[in-house]
């Protein structure tokens, strides 16, 4: 039988991110149609935890490494030991949500395998061997319908594009295997994490975004969003800028959102920010420029000074509870 | 220092893009090129790092001879020579770092400094390949900690700090939640991020000077290596269009709407 390995990823605080969640949807749906067994595998420094975590989602098997070397994602690390599990299981997909570590980690481990690779994937489509794969282009103003040739095929998801797997299904087998540590050339030396309180960008219901239009100044921008529990985000301008940390930045070359209620203020709508929260459900945009692309895409739209409807808008919300 | 960098040619991203009727590409016609955005990046860095370290900046670019523009473009910028891998027809991203990988041994640089991504096929993973297939260490997603407005940025200070013996970068990556950062033993692969810098506008002085810089021909066939394509696109669509959405008046219409009619709030 074929079979589809997903690839776990333990946050540096050590929980599971929760895309993995994602992608192990996305797998599932793979394997539906390919007729194939589904697996998972996570590299820990200890994979006790999270690995208890896992063999609750309905899958096959999860096969768990743990090793001091682990700690610390390092693509060249992680590469081999991947590879090498793929390998030994004869796995014909191989895939990972498309976080930093799914971006860096997986065109390394295709490179291993010979194996071609997609990136981002949204859909699967077809069934048995002939499975293809779709995923966007030009910053999402094309969707592509791919065909990998290589024996083993490589891919990461998008992870707002599968509902998250649900945990409390019939337990799965937890396999634990030896990783082969290979020497690595690039050592990690540090991670600096931006705190917060509020929810992950990529995992909110609610975000709200604040562009150039803000002038820098995000206080309303977040007193909406602690008002609604929303997550914060930005447009790459105002990262540029240094205004707010660049990873708050919605787009195509930030994060991709899809929650169910995006509020844009202060945001003209740039198609490299549009690539990035087009696919949310419900879009508000509030802009000064009744001509702003942002206005193209919004359900809803507003054309005002958001120093003036934010504060209003957070009171009425507020009154609503 | 020799660092090599690369210089895609891609759709100028303010291009609006629009698929055929029969899904067989993108509309061609009125469209601009230029280099892609991320690539002008790696150009940039590449241009600091020589201007502290000493060395030279060799560009490549694969494809027919319309990436010459491209090249030309680096070389005006200030890169030193320039590499042209001559090949049209569909190439993929395994072929691509197929040939980079020869390049890079046959030019032994101490770094390849490469896009994360170009912005039409969106993959992200040419520089990844290309750092297991030499072997090499690799940080990519190259970022900085000062903002693009800093008195570092203004200076053109190289975000990628080469270590004192010179056998080694740092490297600043922007990850989830934050930015870590990795030391990799030279040479290595590193691909940039949108925040590494801000690349240099071409002068005419430059312009003029680039006319005269050298371009080396290669081809697959002399590189040596089948770039069959392992990724066939079978067919391109846009993606389904929103439904067209309303202006309302005032927040109170607003919350109205988000609460009746989208059920959000």
């Amino acid at each position: 039988m074929p079979i589809v390995l997903i690839v776990a990823e333990q946050q540096p605080d050590g929980n599971l991110r929760k895309a993995t969640l994602n992608a192990v949807t996305a797998g599932r749906t793979l394997a539906e149609k390919a007729g194939a067994e589904l697996h998972l595998v996570l590299l820990s420094k200890d994979p006790s935890k999270v690995s208890e975590e896992l063999k609750g989602l309905g899958v096959k098997a999860v096969h768990t490494a743990g090793a001091p070397e682990l700690e610390h994602y390092l693509a060249e690390v992680y590469t081999p030991v991947i590879a090498g599990l793929a390998q030994e299981l004869k796995a014909d997909y191989v895939g990972m949500a498309s976080t930093a570590m799914g971006k860096d980690l997986m065109p390394r481990v295709a490179a291993r395998l010979k194996a071609a690779m997609a990136t981002d994937v949204m859909a699967f489509n077809g069934s048995g061997a002939e499975v293809t794969f779709t995923r966007p282009m030009w910053a999402g103003n094309v969707f592509a319908e791919v065909k990998l040739t290589t024996p083993v095929k490589v891919f990461t998801v998008r992870a707002t594009e599968f509902q998250p797997a649900a945990g409390g299904q019939a337990a799965a087998e937890v396999k634990t295997f030896a990783p082969k540590i290979e020497a690595s050339k690039t050592k990690f030396v540090d991670f600096k994490e931006v705190k917060s309180a509020r929810p992950e960008l990529t995992e909110a219901r609610v975000v709200v975004s604040g562009g150039r239009g803000t002038k820098g100044d995000f206080k309303e921008i977040e007193a909406l969003a602690d008002e609604l529990g929303a997550a914060v985000g930005a447009s790459r301008a105002v990262c540029d800028a240094g205004w707010v940390p660049n990873d708050l930045q919605v787009g195509q070359t930030g994060k991709v959102v899809a929650p169910q209620l995006y509020i844009a203020a202060g945001i003209s709508g740039a198609i490299q920010h549009l690539a990035g929260m087009k696919s949310s459900k419900t879009i508000v945009a509030i802009n000064k420029d009744p001509e702003a692309p942002i206005f193209q895409v919004a359900d809803y739209g507003l054309v005002a000074d958001l120093f003036k409807v934010l504060p209003e808008l957070r009171e009425s919300l507020h009154k609503l509870k | 220092m020799k660092i090599l960098v690369t210089a895609k040619r891609v759709e100028d991203p303010e291009s609006k893009i629009k698929v055929k009727p029969d899904g067989s590409g993108i509309v061609q016609e009125g469209l601009k090129y230029k280099i892609n955005p991320f690539d002008e990046i790696a150009v940039e860095e590449g241009l600091r790092l020589v201007a502290k370290h000493g060395g030279e900046v060799v560009v490549v670019s694969i494809g027919g001879k319309e990436v010459q523009e491209q090249l030309r473009h680096a070389l005006a910028m200030g890169a030193h020579r320039a590499v042209w891998v001559n090949h049209t027809g569909p190439l993929d991203q395994l072929g691509i770092a197929g040939l980079l990988q020869k390049v890079a041994e046959k030019e032994k640089p101490d770094m390849v400094v490469l896009g994360k991504q170009s912005i039409d096929d969106d993959q992200n993973q040419v520089g990844q390949y290309l750092a297991e297939f030499l072997g090499w260490s690799q940080a990519t997603f190259a970022s900085k900690v000062e903002s693009l407005e800093s008195e570092q940025e203004k200076n053109k200070a190289p975000a990628l700090a080469v270590g004192a013996d010179g056998k080694s970068v740092r490297v600043v990556r922007e990850v989830d939640n934050g930015l870590a950062t990795l030391e990799c033993a030279l040479p290595a692969v590193v691909t940039t991020d949108l925040r590494l810098n801000l690349p240099r506008y071409a002068s005419l002085p430059g312009i003029m000077k680039a006319k005269s810089k050298p371009i080396e021909e290669l081809t697959p066939q002399k590189l040596g290596v089948d770039v069959a394509p392992k990724i066939q696109v079978l067919k391109m669509s846009s993606p389904p269009p929103r439904k067209a959405g309303i202006k309302v008046a005032d927040v109170a219409a607003l919350v109205d709407k988000l609460r009746n009619e989208a059920k959000v709030v």
